[in-house]
């Protein structure tokens, strides 16, 4: 027993812990859990068939996967750490949580924000940047729950009678510190109106914010609060102290000190420079080492239990969850090489990769540490051992289905898209061979997908099962000395608070500095300066920025890349090699991460309007065998020109050079753009009513994108490069 | 890249407080026994209101 157990004077306190909200948070975790499992098996099939999208716009792919992505990191995965964490936490510090309005007040504000965003994802109101598509009234109010969570924990570490700080505490810190930043950064965006709002960064500069924060969101929403919830769950569930508390202690440190630096291995090949795409693949292979440090220490503390991991299922769940931990911390530094990437990017291999993560990882964690919390804080018994054996068998099988095929799909569409024959012509130079080619394999995992949905449903019905037979008891108070070791007798209230406020203070400051900085820093940086060096890039005119902002909303982004990376391949198939020149007006970038459907930087001029028209209205009229969904609503939805100027004041005021002028005649100009577009598509047969139409404008940004670059070779000030890559 | 003079100030930020937090645990002893913290967390507290704890083995 340790000295500062052992209290010489510390009176003893009595205390109980709050168990009412973790109770909530459960609940909630499973609630939307099944919900985005559900549009997660929903958009498995729309890529299988496009006729699951069901002709309605809400819920095409395109608006679907953001909700399906989001509700499964920020509600399911989120509400969980929420849970875990104030389970652990209380008990950790022995102390109840520092303020219980508090975390219930989050509580009913995170799931308005889930309920309320996913509504507004299916309507459309969309950032157009993955994993942070919700509009900014949303991320202020992230921002505020996110703030009250760390205030709490910070708040019990304050009050906790266990002078120690397990290492599980230390990754729930790190978790809460560093989220607040990206969250905050990435979401710096000034308002257009109540529901749209445009970032203060552009093209290349969003494109390294966005996976600062995306790639990070991965490492600190996904990883570091998850390995805290290990070192806790994990040794209370066999009953064996942790396997080396040096080890998790040089695994935190190590680990949290290289992630925030990996970002860039999202953008190997891009326009960012080449010395950012470095450092950013050093440090994703280096993360290896401290992930595979912390993945040994969990497996490890399981030896000679190996047991009873086949007994209980809290510990198989967990014991394979930190199996898929290793393997996906394994290859996630394998795709960050850069000549690996090159394959692997864009296609469904890091599909296949994320939900070796988030399910393989993430959901069987959740599931071992509900197991264990639930009948703890019900007093009860789990009900059925055998359904919850099913269910691990389901995920655990339908896993590895979704990942064989994702890793099928992936390589062999990679392949096929480099493939060059003797005469250096492209092997398929249709895009929708491509596609066709692993359609067999987007059933294999969505068949895979409704295995592990079908397995939810029994933990589900299991859980409700065990809370049915819950009995009601008063709640346990227990006793402990007051942390004594460090207080001198008489004072010994001030002492406390001073030794918790260090901390607090600290964080606080940080937060103050970073905003400070930000306010300062943002808008000289982001400015005139970079754009006003002469470009040959125009920037969107009134209908085009409409039209980007239709793309938008759509979320065609999450099928279609605007990247074309130096290779000849890519040059061959789309055209000349991506500038970093080319983005300045685009805010968001729309660089996209998979290309489901082919590349649209050199879309412009490559077809006419009535192509696009047809397209739209059935892509499969054009292209057989075709996987995009139909959007024929853009034939009758008006665009929207009232907020327009307002718009491009925003854009103007970000330094993009649209005279003022052009602001006040934005919607006159606009009208006739649009009115030359319905000219040319009424030769076709199509009404004239389409004028004021979202496909017109629509239209008018496809046929914009790389027009300048075309215009630019031609006039001889860019020269037209394949690049050498591979 | 100008972006980068934002984000490298910020990423270094983080850094330090990792430091100064890591300073202000070995200062405060956290780490000057990394023995016991481990089998400590293990140890469930018996409720003083009730007879039968839970039954949890041990
Ligand atoms: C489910 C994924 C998916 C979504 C969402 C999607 N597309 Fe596509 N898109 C494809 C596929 C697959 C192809 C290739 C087959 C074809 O031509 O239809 C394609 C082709 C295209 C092409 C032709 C490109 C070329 O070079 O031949 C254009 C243009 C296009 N899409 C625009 C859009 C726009 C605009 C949106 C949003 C309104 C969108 N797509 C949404 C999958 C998608």
């Amino acid at each position: 027993m340790s000295t500062e157990q052992v209290s010489h004077q510390g009176e003893m306190e009595q205390f109980s812990y709050d168990d009412k909200v973790v109770k909530k948070y459960i609940l909630a975790s499973l609630f939307w859990g099944f919900a985005a499992l559900l549009a997660g098996v929903t958009i498995a099939f729309q890529l299988s068939s496009w006729k699951f999208n069901f002709g309605l716009e809400w819920l095409t792919f395109g608006r679907l996967r953001p909700l399906h992505t989001n509700a499964a990191i920020f509600a399911f995965v989120g509400n969980a750490i929420f849970a875990g964490v104030f389970y652990s936490l209380q008990r950790l510090a022995k102390a109840r949580l520092f303020n219980s309005f508090m975390a219930n007040f989050q509580f009913w504000l995170w799931q308005l924000i889930i309920a309320g965003g996913g509504l507004s994802l299916l309507l459309g109101y969309s950032h157009g940047k993955e994993y942070a598509e919700l509009e900014w009234p949303f991320d202020i109010a992230i921002a505020i729950a996110w703030v009250l969570f760390g205030v709490n924990i910070l708040g019990t570490l304050w009050k906790r009678r266990e002078k120690h700080i397990y290492v599980a505490i230390w990754f729930y810190i790190s978790t809460f510190v560093t989220v607040a930043v990206l969250h905050i950064v990435n979401s710096i965006e000034i308002p257009v109106s109540l529901m749209k709002s445009y970032p203060v960064y552009a093209g290349v500069q969003d494109a390294l914010v966005q996976w600062w924060y995306g790639h990070n969101a991965v490492a600190f929403f996904l990883t570091t609060p998850f390995l805290g919830l290990m070192y806790y769950f994990v040794p209370k569930a066999a009953n064996r102290p942790v396997y080396s508390y040096r080890l998790s202690i040089i695994h935190f440190w190590s680990l949290i000190f290289l992630y925030i630096w990996a970002g860039p291995h999202h953008l190997l090949y891009s326009t960012l420079p080449e010395w950012a795409q470095t450092v950013g693949m050093v440090f994703s292979v280096a993360l290896w080492a401290p992930s595979w440090g912390g993945m040994i220490n969990g497996l490890l503390t399981l030896r000679g239990a190996w047991d009873k991991v086949r007994r209980d299922p809290v510990l198989k769940f967990l014991a394979t969850a930190v199996t898929f931990y290793g393997m996906a911390t394994f290859e996630g530094p394998l795709m960050s090489i850069k000549s690996v990437n090159h394959l692997a990017h864009f296609t469904d291999w890091v599909v296949g990769h994320v939900h070796s993560g988030t399910i393989g990882w993430n959901y069987m964690m959740v599931a071992g540490i509900f197991y264990f919390m639930i009948p703890r804080i019900w007093n009860t018994t789990l009900y059925s051992v055998k359904l919850a054996n099913l269910q691990f068998w389901t995920a655990t099988i339908g896993l590895l289905m979704y990942m064989m095929s994702m890793w099928t799909a992936g390589i062999t569409q990679g392949l096929m898209w480099r493939a060059l024959d003797d005469g250096g012509r492209l092997v398929y130079p249709q895009f929708i061979e491509t596609v066709v080619k692993i359609i067999p394999m987007y059933w294999v995992r969505a068949f895979g997908g409704v295995l592990i949905l079908i397995g939810f449903m029994f933990m589900l019905y299991n859980i409700f099962k065990t809370i049915q037979q819950a009995k009601k008891e008063e709640e346990p108070v227990y006793q402990a000395p007051a942390l004594s070791s460090a207080k001198p007798e008489a004072h010994a209230g001030t002492h406390r608070k001073l030794e918790g406020m260090p901390m607090v203070f600290t964080i606080l400051a940080l937060l103050a500095i970073l905003v400070g900085s930000l306010i300062e820093l943002v808008p000289t940086l982001t400015s005139h300066k970079y754009l006003a060096q002469k470009t040959f890039m125009k920037p969107y005119s009134p209908l085009e920025l409409v039209g980007r902002d239709v793309y938008i909303k759509e979320g065609c982004y999450v099928c279609h890349s605007q990247l074309v990376r130096p290779s000849p391949d890519e040059y061959i198939r789309y055209g000349t090699v991506s500038l970093a020149e080319e983005h300045v007006y685009d805010r968001p970038f729309q660089w996209g991460s998979r290309r489901i459907g082919p590349d649209l930087a050199r879309v412009g001029g490559k077809y006419n309007h009535m192509w696009h028209y047809k397209h739209m209205i059935d892509p499969r009229a054009v292209t057989p065998g075709s996987i995009m969904p139909v959007y024929d609503w853009l034939e009758t939805k008006k665009y929207d020109h009232k907020t327009l100027r307002k718009k491009m004041k925003v854009m103007a005021s970000l330094g993009v050079p649209y005279s003022e002028d052009e602001i006040d005649n934005a919607i006159e100009n606009a009208k006739a753009q649009a009115m030359g577009i319905a000219n040319e598509l009424s030769e076709s047969g199509v009404s004239k009513d389409i004028a004021d139409k979202e496909m017109v404008a629509l239209i008018a940004y496809l046929q914009k994108l790389g027009a300048d670059v075309k215009q630019a070779i031609k006039d001889g000030k860019v020269i037209d490069k394949a690049g050498g890559a591979e | 890249m100008s972006i980068i003079y934002i984000l490298a100030p910020i990423a270094l930020f983080l850094g330090l407080f990792g430091v100064a937090a890591f300073l202000w645990a070995v200062n405060k002893g956290q780490f000057d026994d990394l023995e016991t913290p481990a089998n400590r967390m293990l140890i469930e507290d018996e409720p003083i209101n009730k007879k039968n704890n839970k039954g949890k083995e041990l």
